[in-house]
């Protein structure tokens, strides 16, 4: 009950070579919570977003995936943002020639069409768009440029959570959306984040350090190691990793 | 020389059907001039160099392949809501009916064949001229053909700052027609003047733009090729820039079974400013051909040529592109690009960019690209939610942007991209 995002026993090979990735993931994220998963350098944890978001050259060999009770893994891309997902991606694209607003308008109007709703107008759009790139102190002139090209590193990870913001998503998968962020931009990225809490709304947070969730609490912990969650556990056990690393936990695992 | 046999053969086959129309002694003579011309040089051959990628066969026959008339579907043209004046030829004839009163502030308009029946007109040292100063290096004898026989067209005086666009509209109601209009366009001292061009003109449309700005004279142009999916068309467009004046030209190509549209220009004056663009979308049985030659012939002129081309299901695009730069251009700044994005496997890009330079204190570049959708950015854009048509869609647009920038009217812009969303819609599956 009130699952948002549930995987279970989750393998994945890449399409392309023989190569196992993600090798039973089970994991379940609640509606209202947040789950944050943390592992070494490739472990699984972006191939696990891409996966959930459904980008080419994986593929499912076994398990499942469900947003609120409904198989995703079968979905188009565009059609699970529809439903409600959304990956912060850990290196977002750059799009020359493509606006940033144009961007967030198609795409916002797109799901809302998927989902039977009206268009958003073009003045509704404006004003709330101006709203939540103020919350994440993004200025105009960077939303008339083409999506992320010429972005900071920080500028193209607070473009992500704005994106997010327009969208309301469900469930809200961010990959390592801090890394790359000063104190300052990590501290409006966790209020964005914090903004968008809400009790029907699941969010996955990939991080590899604690600082971050010093400002998105989260309830659970799971740590990812050779694709496996190999550690599920409270705030205290994101502590843990940044005191004695991973080694620990795989050898007290073992 | 003479000719080799397949030549000959071509063009005396091509010549049989064809008449020099009657007009004033000067026109007969430039007429004459140009058949002799052409007999010495022939119609050209798919082992010419020039020709390689581009079949001149269909061009060549005496009679043209019938083409369909194309039904719009009730859709308005391309720049219906611009403020213009109208010219309308239909198979290549002018109808003083559809067109509108020949008449406008800065501007001296009249038909070709009238112009070419007066004794005394200023057409007289312009028409052909350009386009005979054009055959060096490169022999373009489907414009000598032109020169020759064409039956209509306008000849446009600028004299000051043009009211409005005059607007050239071309409709094809004749599934055999073949058309040769030839336009000569004189730009005086600090004139300035817009000419438009769309509509699907003829089974076979053969024309020629002679285009003369003075030291200081504006010249614009943008042309929508578009609606006739069978046609077989070649263009020519000749500049010759003055002194610190202006060359704008842009042309949408849509459709065509066979179009080759060139265009030569030559700087005669310092400091002047030529920029040629094309953009391009073709799919299917699409052959599309954009040759360009520019010869720097002054210092610190600045050319530009700007070409992309989105194809597939089997469309071809070419491109030949060369900048000239002579002995004494010295600070040339001559830019050039060509890309092609091609939406599958089964599509084709041919381009040969040249540059070729005889002074010293240049600055020239060019580039042509071949290449596929970016599916990183395909895939970013799907995550968001926006279907996969829309998205390409998106990343096709903002390919062609380059090349639609280069329109300096906002209005004709919009105009033209508005054409642009309306075809990939209608292919989106
Ligand atoms: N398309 C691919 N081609 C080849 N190898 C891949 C591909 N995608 C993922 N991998 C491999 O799968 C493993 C998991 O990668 P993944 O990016 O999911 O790790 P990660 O946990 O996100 O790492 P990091 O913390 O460095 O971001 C790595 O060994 C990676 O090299
Ligand atoms: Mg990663």
């Amino acid at each position: 009950m009130g699952n948002m995002l549930e995987i279970k026993n989750l393998h994945v090979k890449l399409e392309e070579e023989d190569k196992q990735i993600l090798k039973g993931v089970d994991l379940n994220v609640e509606a209202g919570k947040v789950h944050a998963i943390m592992g070494p350098n490739g472990s699984g944890k972006s191939t696990l977003s891409y996966v959930l978001s459904g980008r080419d050259g994986y593929e499912v060999t076994n398990g499942s995936a469900t947003l609120l009770g409904e198989d995703i893994l079968g979905m188009e891309p565009e059609e699970r943002a529809a439903a409600g997902v959304f990956m912060a991606f850990q290196y977002p694209v750059e799009i020359p020639g493509v606006g940033n607003m144009t961007f967030m308008r198609t795409a916002l109007n797109a799901q809302r069409k998927a989902r039977g709703e009206d268009e958003i107008s073009s003045a509704d759009f404006l004003k709330l768009v101006r709203e939540r790139a103020k919350e994440l102190k993004i200025d105009a002139e960077m939303l008339k440029r083409p999506v992320n090209v010429g972005f900071s590193g920080g500028e193209k990870k607070r473009n992500e959570i704005l994106q997010m913001a327009m969208l309301e998503p469900k469930m809200c998968i961010l990959d390592e959306t801090d890394s790359g962020l000063d104190v300052d931009a990590m501290k409006l990225v966790a209020q964005g984040v914090n903004a968008l809490r809400s009790p029907d709304r699941g969010f996955l947070v990939i991080t590899h350090y604690q600082r971050l969730l010093d400002h998105i609490e989260p309830d659970v912990v799971h740590i990812m190691s050779e694709g496996r969650i190999i550690k599920t556990g409270g705030p205290d056990l994101a502590l843990e990793v940044e005191r004695n690393g991973y080694e620990n936990l795989k050898a007290e695992d073992a | 020389m003479a000719l080799p046999q397949v030549k000959e053969t071509a063009t005396e086959a091509k010549l049989a059907a064809l008449s020099i129309p009657e007009g004033a002694a000067w026109s007969t003579s430039i007429r004459e001039d140009a058949l002799a011309r052409l007999r010495k040089v022939g119609l050209p051959h798919r082992r010419d160099e020039y020709w390689k990628w581009t079949k001149p066969d269909s061009l060549n026959a005496p009679e043209p392949t019938p083409a369909a008339l194309f039904d719009a579907g009730g859709e308005n043209p391309v720049f219906d809501a611009i403020d213009r004046l109208k010219v309308v030829f239909v198979d290549g004839v002018f109808d003083p009916e559809a067109s509108d009163d020949l008449s406008l502030t800065g501007l001296e308009i009249t038909r070709l064949s009238d112009a070419m029946a007066t004794d005394i007109h200023w057409a007289k040292d312009l028409y052909g001229t350009l386009e005979a100063r054009g055959q060096d290096p490169v022999a373009r004898p489907f414009a000598i053909l032109n020169t020759a026989f064409a039956t209509d067209g306008v000849v446009i005086r600028a004299t000051g700052k043009a009211e409005k666009p005059v607007s050239l509209i071309y409709r094809h109601q004749s599934e055999t027609s073949d058309a040769i209009l030839h336009h000569v366009i004189k730009v005086e001292e600090g004139a300035e003047v817009t000419v438009l061009e769309n509509g699907p003109a003829a089974a076979r449309f053969n024309k020629v733009m002679e285009v003369d700005v003075a030291d200081t004279g504006t010249f614009h142009h943008v042309r929508a090729q578009g609606r006739d999916h069978e046609r077989q068309a070649v263009t020519h467009l000749f500049g010759r820039l003055g002194e610190r004046s202006t060359f704008k030209s842009f042309t949408l190509t849509v459709n065509g079974v066979l179009t080759r549209n060139e265009c030569v220009l030559e700087f005669t004056g310092d400091d002047a400013t030529a920029h040629v663009a094309g953009a391009s979308v073709g799919d299917g049985k699409f052959h599309d051909d954009d040759t360009v030659f520019v010869t720097h012939d002054a210092e610190r002129c600045e050319s530009r040529q700007v070409f992309k081309k989105v194809l597939r299901n089997g469309a071809i695009g070419v491109f030949q592109g060369k900048i000239l730069v002579k002995e004494g251009a010295q600070k040339t700044d001559g830019y050039q690009i060509s890309q092609s994005l091609l939406l599958d496997d089964d599509s084709q890009f041919l381009a040969k960019p040249e540059l070729e330079i005889y002074a010293d204190d240049v600055a020239c570049s060019h580039g042509s690209t071949t290449g596929a959708i970016d599916e990183e950015a395909l895939f970013y854009m799907r995550a968001r939610g926006v279907p996969h048509h829309i998205a390409q869609d998106l990343l096709v647009l903002a390919f062609l942007a380059e090349a639609i920038e280069e329109i300096e009217d906002q209005e004709l812009a919009d105009d033209i991209l508005e054409r642009l969303d309306g075809w990939l819609s209608r292919r989106r599956g």
